[in-house]
């Protein structure tokens, strides 16, 4: 009975600083099969993978491999002992050959300790045409697109000859006929005793290619079900379960002139996108990672530069080349990462507070100190920003603090639209329904906002109207009243549904 | 964060080596060879003297220890790292070094009626070189401080030991054979010259042929990846400061042979032109995982012939110092408008 399995994982939990990851969750792997993992983002998967393959450690839980307790503490002894994986993020090293890549780690050697390069892209010719992979393996890897940069990964994780090979998502920047490929590739592999691992956001892949599914979700684990058992909507159902609370706190404001309107806009990581955004209304930006939301921003923004298209504001065509053009014409963004790209966290909560407003404080060369106590006091009151004072270094505060002395920065530069990417991302309850109930004021006030969020609850929660975006494409729209989750995950995954509203 | 949602078409992937980009494709592989190529003709249309034998051996001579030096900074930058230790570590090598190779009738000897085959002071000058890096290795790999801050602490501290060692005076009145390294010749070629030749060879084998080699180049172009391959990437940190120590060490010897003494300030500003030669040469500072030898030594002759026509053209060494800058600035300019268009 026991054998059955080549893979157990029984009560993992693994703690992050201000976040639980894994929950006492499970997963088992039968030999030979596709085991699909699913979940929303941030539902754990790719985190118990690492603990699996043994980039992070697990605080609990125990780890049964071919019938063998294994502490995995690193990627060297997961390989040794026949778990291989191919990441999310592609890992090449772009400045060498497509062999040396592959066999990076365990290179063939001449008797003389050198590496032995003919016998290497030999060994490498040799796996890429068995897995009809077109490639040379003398290629450099920068020179490859990224499809093929993918399949180069995929014949790495298969050259370990391992029992057991995880793939994160391993479609996402390949095309059709690479899909097919893959497939192919699955296949033999499974025909051999493999077990593979199967982490995708794509539905019609895991009823195509996976014999089991379990689904996480927030960290814990919901079920594991034969693929043939279940349907579409049963395994959206479990993905998302969750019911909305009532922290959302939601009144719809009075709705005003459109303030912004984007034209046929493209640029790096999407194209062709149009929407509008009126006075007084939060537009909730729904989609997977990767689906280009962030981008699009970037581009509205002028972080990076979009191309086709056009940008009205109030109705007046404007050209935005730089954040100062966008600021310029009453918008502000704050940033998903808020440690990389928002905060100066060597600097106090008046600092980061001020920063982007400091031209309005100048007198001369000099700034003036109690206008700016003033002014920080005030937004410090409306925030309920909680910190002994206004002189605190802003890393000794909570996220959730930092989060709202970052809302309370672009506050202060009175913008008529407020881009939120992520607002309440690693942050604490209490702490998300106050910027919640911030938002609703703001808007009220006859302002806008758009709020990129991948929290479906929150998007549902908070947005008047959802724009749902795949892959750089806008897919469409969805009121607030027409809007559910299985819906926008729907659209989110690529599955096209019409939609009634016209824009 | 990987950017999934751009994806490369097919057709843009073909397109890339198509004819059209044949020729930047050649000039961004062998741009600085043919800049050499370039300059060596210029300087021999600007002065008769240059191609002459004598004053060729003589930039090649003057190159040598820099070269040398360079060799290894070349391995720790593609890593990822810097070094900034090494003119200190050619002041503490050459003290060291020469202690152990007075002659017996020295005028004031550090350790009197000391006699030690040469393979002593030898053994020395590259032990002591392969003890400093493996403190910034160990610095890097250990403590994760950035190289530069690392090295930087070495640079002062070897500097001040190579002082104490010797109470600030220079060791003199070296035994013949130690004085043959820098002084010598074989068959008419410089024993310095022939030492950079034979380094450069085991130096580019240990990195293009070997597994150590390759490890240098896969961390420095992704770490992250080096170490999902199962690949212990501070050891392999460790060894190329070691290598690159190493090197240094070996330069202090000959440099210390070739004026005959060994002095404590020897090797100020050798870890900058080195670092010069390997930029100019294509090893990138940017990038890591990119740099070769042959491209490293190029850069080193770069500098040499600049400065020997300078020379032969009386132009004043204040103006030479301004336009070794210009070339380095301008050689990483060029490094990173290649890349760029790579992308």
């Amino acid at each position: 009975m026991e054998n059955e399995y080549v893979l157990v994982m029984e009560g993992i939990s693994k703690q992050f600083p201000g976040v639980r990851a894994l929950n006492n969750v499970e997963l088992r792997v039968r030999r030979g099969t596709v085991h699909a993992l699913m979940g929303e983002n941030g539902a754990g998967k790719s985190t118990l993978m690492k603990c699996l393959i043994g980039i992070y450690t697990p605080d609990s839980g125990t780890i049964t491999f071919k019938g063998e307790r294994l502490n995995i503490t690193s990627t060297h002894y997961a390989l040794a002992k026949g778990i291989s994986m191919i990441h999310q993020e592609l890992n090449p090293v772009p400045e060498m050959t497509v062999a040396e890549n592959i066999y990076l780690g365990r290179e063939p050697m001449t008797p003389y300790a050198l590496v032995d390069m003919r016998k290497m892209n030999r060994m490498a010719s040799e796996l890429l045409e068995r897995l009809h992979i077109k490639i040379r393996p003398t290629a450099r890897m920068r020179d490859l697109s990224i499809a093929n940069m993918q399949l180069a990964e995929i014949a790495k994780a298969v050259s370990y000859n391992s029992d057991l090979i995880i793939m994160d998502e391993p479609t996402s920047a390949i095309t059709e006929a690479e899909v097919a490929v893959l497939f192919d590739i699955i296949k033999s592999l499974t025909a051999q005793g493999c077990a593979v691992i199967y982490i995708t956001h794509k539905m019609d892949e895991v009823f195509k290619i996976t014999d089991e599914v379990t689904v996480f979700r927030d960290g814990q684990y919901v079920a594991s079900e034969a693929t043939a058992k279940l349907t579409r909507d049963m395994l959206i159902e479990q993905m998302v379960g969750r019911t909305l609370t009532a922290m959302f706190h939601k009144e719809t404001a009075e709705m005003g002139s459109v303030f912004l309107d984007v034209v046929n806009l493209s640029g790096k990581g999407f194209r062709n996108v149009s929407f509008q955004v009126r006075r007084g209304e939060i537009l909730g930006l729904a989609g997977l990672m990767g689906a280009g939301r962030t981008e699009l921003m970037d581009g509205v923004f002028g972080v990076t530069p979009s191309n086709g298209g056009s940008i009205r504001i109030n109705g007046k065509p404007v050209r935005i080349r730089s954040p100062a053009d966008a600021i310029r014409n009453g918008m502000a963004l704050l940033t998903e990462d808020r440690k990389l790209t928002g905060l100066y966290l060597n600097a106090t909560v008046r600092e980061n507070i001020f920063i982007a407003n400091i031209n309005r404080y100048l007198v001369g060369p000099f700034l003036r100190f109690s206008q700016i106590e003033k002014d920080c006091e005030k937004m410090r009151g409306l925030m309920r920003v909680k910190t002994p004072s206004l002189m605190q270094i802003i890393k000794n505060l909570s996220g959730g603090n930092q989060q709202k002395v970052l809302i309370a920065r672009w506050l202060l530069t009175e913008p008529d639209l407020l881009i939120l990417d992520e607002p309440t991302r690693g942050i604490d309850v209490g702490a998300k329904s106050e910027i919640y109930r911030l938002m609703t004021e703001f808007v009220r006030s006859g302002k806008a906002i758009i709020m990129i969020s991948s929290e479906l609850p929150e998007v549902l929660g908070m947005s008047d109207r959802i724009m749902v975006m795949h892959e750089g494409d806008k897919v469409g729209e969805l009121s607030r009243a027409e809007a559910t989750q299985e819906k926008i995950l729907q659209m989110a995954t690529g599955m096209k549904i019409p939609t009634s509203l016209a824009a | 964060m990987a950017n999934p949602g751009v994806v490369t078409t097919a057709g843009e992937a073909a397109k890339r080596p198509a004819g059209g980009q044949m020729l930047s494709s050649i000039f961004s592989k062998y741009g600085i060879f043919i800049i050499f190529a370039v300059m060596v003709v210029v300087a021999s249309l600007l002065s008769p003297a240059f191609l002459s034998e004598i004053n060729l051996i003589n930039v090649v001579r003057q190159m040598s220890v820099v070269g040398l030096i360079a060799l290894g900074v070349t391995g720790v930058i593609v890593s990822g790292g810097i070094d900034l230790s090494s003119g200190s570590v050619v002041g503490l090598s050459a003290v060291v070094a020469a202690s152990l190779a007075q002659s017996t009738d020295s005028s004031a000897p550090l350790y009197p009626g000391l006699q030690l085959p040469f393979i002593a002071p030898l053994m020395m000058a590259c032990g002591v070189g392969a003890l400093v890096g493996w403190i910034n290795g160990g610095l890097v790999a250990k403590t994760r401080i950035p190289p530069f801050i690392a090295t930087l602490g070495t640079y002062t501290a070897v500097r001040g030991a190579a002082m104490l060692y010797t109470n600030g005076r220079p060791v003199s009145d070296l035994t013949d054979s130690y004085d043959f390294v820098g002084q010598g010749a074989l068959a008419g070629i410089p024993v310095p010259i022939l030492i950079l030749v034979v380094m450069a060879v085991v130096t580019h084998i240990l990195y293009a042929r070997t597994k150590f080699g390759k490890y240098v180049y896969a961390i420095g172009g992704n770490e992250q990846a080096a170490r999902v391959s199962g690949i212990n990437t501070g050891r392999y940190k460790m060894l190329i400061y070691i290598y690159a120590g190493l090197l240094a060490g070996l330069a202090g010897l000959v440099v210390s042979s070739r004026i005959g003494s060994g002095q404590p300030g020897l090797g100020v500003g050798y870890e900058l032109d080195a670092i010069a030669a390997a930029v100019i040469g294509g090893t990138s500072l940017s990038a890591g995982g990119i740099g070769t030898v042959a491209g490293t030594i190029i850069g080193a002759l770069i500098i040499g012939v600049l400065n020997n026509i300078l020379d032969l053209m009386n132009v004043s060494a204040y103006w030479q110092q301004i336009i070794k800058g210009a070339i380095i600035v301008g050689a990483v300019i060029l490094d990173q408008l290649k890349h760029r268009g790579g992308k």
